[in-house]
């Protein structure tokens, strides 16, 4: 067997403000694997933003433990984490994703000077990857002259370009048609594949699972369900 | 770093629009305090250029006259007095008030500081055309440039000074034999006189009142090239009855007026440097606030706290500077069209130090904006917040 990309023991992730507690996640544990897609899905409040904030490093579980990619999250000190995302982390959010002020190329290659890589090579390497994803003559527009798809197209291109072993995103889709969103779901679902990366998406569109290999449910903070094969996957998308 | 300089170079440069026109209002901003400064320079020169660059290292008044040019009487046997004095080298009498240069070719009418000083005392200016006049009665001047540029009059010349005697006119012809550097005296240009010619001359109360004693305003003191000025100036306080004894820095600070003028530019010119920090600290600030989103991704996505502070800094700086450059051309440019009556001088050190102000505002209003940057919190890249 393979060493999972990303384990995770009994998380949990309590909010605590003046009087109240909202337990969001509530020990949850799992391993995702090289070459795994995983839609991570639930209704609102169920505490999916919540796992993918400490699967990325930028929130701290309030017990239990995340190991990813050999590293231990819980170990690493602030500065060591903002590498561990630069170096370690493809991050997609739901919109604001791109710099304004920087062209299609120049934010995909912005994630490429983050880690240290400048001039031809990089600058060839960020244009492969949005040629390969269909932004030939878009590379010197400036995200405002893009449409919403294409805009998360290019964010997913600078989620991978650098090679991270991780892709998180979070509702990527939420603000296409679902067409553009078919074809952004099955585009993450090729790359995951492709570079053998743990991939982990969340959604509220059950259509979207049609493209993953895993679906990890959850209510509560609690995991419901956790659907690994064909027809399990098939059965839940049918009955949405 | 360079990540730094290249995220705040892009933003700058995308929306150039923006930042182009925010550039104009530091720019004006900077062209306002440096004229100000160039201002307050300039009045301060008119002012005080005679006592400037006088020959000498202390002044003499009279007694509880606040270093009263204009008040002071000091009677001329005091000048023997004070000669005697222990590190004394030379003392000359000065004697000010004004008159007004009057043309029949046309020629605009000129008000003038008249002079009075004796020839190679000191007071007395270094003619730098022409020669200086030898006997202290004759009827002939010694002119300061502004005089020489603002007229065109020339050595050799004869000029015509008007003052009023009693309640009548008088016009007096005197003779141009020399030019001395720029010496304004209370904003006017300066004619120097031999000091009898310039009793005779000078306004009066009554026509041909012949004093008893000769008089004069101040007193103008060289000390001994050994001699401390500050002790001498004690030994005189001490020794020469119902004078006062000041040292040139004083004596110019206490012309009436002086001291306010120049404390009113200079509020002034704080004023509008704090209004300066303001604007530039609102103008990022609220950038700033509309940013919050981006950086929040930024963050998340492994940008450092430091790189992101330091890409709002340079930028604050880039714009800053570029801001105060084209304001420092816009003065210049100004300065170039301004006539030269206007008393505006642009090289003072006053100017300097409102450039290094200007320059250090920026980053200083835009602190605020910093410290709003570094707080972000990644986790709203994701609609979280802890
Ligand atoms: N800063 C916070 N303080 C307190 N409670 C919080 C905070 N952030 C989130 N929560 C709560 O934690 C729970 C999980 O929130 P989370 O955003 O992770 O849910 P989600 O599954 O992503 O929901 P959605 O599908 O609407 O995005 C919710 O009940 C939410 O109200
Ligand atoms: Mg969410």
């Amino acid at each position: 067997m393979k060493q999972p990309i990303i384990e995770t023991s009994s998380v949990t992730k309590t909010y605590r403000s003046a009087g109240n507690s909202v337990t969001a996640v509530d020990s949850v544990s799992f391993a995702i694997y090289p070459g795994e897609f995983v839609a991570l899905v639930g209704p609102s409040g169920s505490g999916k933003t919540t796992m993918l904030a400490m699967l990325a490093a930028l929130l701290e579980p309030s017990e239990g433990e995340i190991c990813i990619d050999g590293h231990l999250i819980s170990k690493l000190s602030e500065s060591e984490r903002v590498k561990f995302r630069r170096q370690n982390i493809g991050f997609t959010f739901q919109s604001n994703n791109l710099l304004p002020y920087l062209t299609v190329l120049e934010n995909v290659e912005l994630m490429l000077r983050l880690n240290g890589y400048y001039g031809i090579n990089a600058r060839q390497r960020a244009i492969n990857s949005l040629v390969r994803l269909g932004l030939e003559d878009r590379l010197h527009n400036l995200p405002n002259q893009l449409s919403g798809g294409q805009r998360q197209r290019v964010a997913i291109a600078r989620s991978m370009i650098h090679n991270p072993s991780v892709i998180l995103a979070d509702e990527p889709t939420a603000n296409l048609d679902t067409e553009r969103a078919y074809q952004v779901t099955q585009l993450f679902a090729d790359l995951v594949h492709e570079n053998n990366r743990a991939g982990i998406m969340v959604t509220h569109d059950l259509r979207m699972c049609k493209y993953v290999d895993r679906i990890i449910q959850i209510e509560d903070g609690k995991i419901v369900a956790d659907l690994k094969t064909r027809q399990e996957i098939d059965a839940l998308i049918s009955c949405a | 770093m360079k990540l730094a300089f290249f995220l705040a170079f892009q933003e700058v440069w995308r929306n150039r629009g923006r930042f182009l026109l925010f550039s104009l209002v530091i720019a004006l901003i900077t062209t306002l305090v440096l004229f100000i400064a160039a201002l307050s320079e300039g009045l301060a020169l008119a002012n005080k250029e005679y006592l400037e660059k006088i020959n000498a290292q202390l002044l003499v008044f009279q007694k509880n006259v606040d270093l009263s040019a204009a008040v002071s009487r000091l009677s001329l046997s005091k000048i023997n007095d004070i000669r005697r004095v222990e590190g004394v080298a030379a003392v000359g009498p000065i004697g000010f008030s004004n008159g007004v240069m009057v043309f029949s070719d046309g020629r605009e009418d000129l008000n003038v500081s008249l002079i009075g000083i004796e020839a190679g005392k000191p007071g007395a200016p270094p003619v730098i055309v022409g020669k200086s006049f030898v006997i202290d009665r004759g009827l002939q001047v010694v002119i300061d440039k502004n005089v020489a540029d603002r007229t065109g009059v020339q050595i050799g010349e004869r000029i015509v000074i008007k003052t009023i005697q009693g309640t009548k006119e008088e016009f007096y012809q005197l003779e141009v034999i020399g030019i001395t550097d720029k010496r304004q005296y209370l904003y006017q240009p300066s004619i120097f006189l031999p000091y009898r010619t310039w009793e005779q001359i000078r306004p009066q109360m009554t026509s041909g009142l012949q004093l008893v004693e000769t008089i004069s305003n101040v007193i103008a003191i060289q000390v001994n090239p050994d001699a401390d000025p500050t002790i001498v100036a004690d030994r005189i306080r001490a020794q020469v009855n119902d004078v006062d004894v000041a040292n040139i820095v004083t004596a110019y600070k206490a012309i009436p007026g002086y001291q306010v003028q120049q404390d009113t530019l200079n509020t002034q010119s704080g004023f509008t440097l704090l209004i300066g920090v303001l604007v530039i600290g609102g103008f990022f600030q609220i950038q700033m606030l509309q940013k919050v989103p981006q950086i929040g991704v930024l963050k998340a996505i492994g940008v450092s706290n430091f790189i992101v502070a330091a890409a709002v800094v340079s930028q604050i700086i880039l714009v800053t500077t570029f801001g105060v450059a084209i304001g420092s051309l816009i003065s210049l440019g100004l300065a170039l069209g301004i006539p030269s009556s206007v008393p505006i001088i642009f090289n003072g050190s006053s100017v300097l130090i409102a450039v290094g102000t200007l320059l250090l505002i920026g980053p200083l209003g835009g602190l605020v904006s910093v410290r709003l940057a570094v707080t972000v919190e990644p986790l709203i890249a994701l609609g979280l917040s802890s």
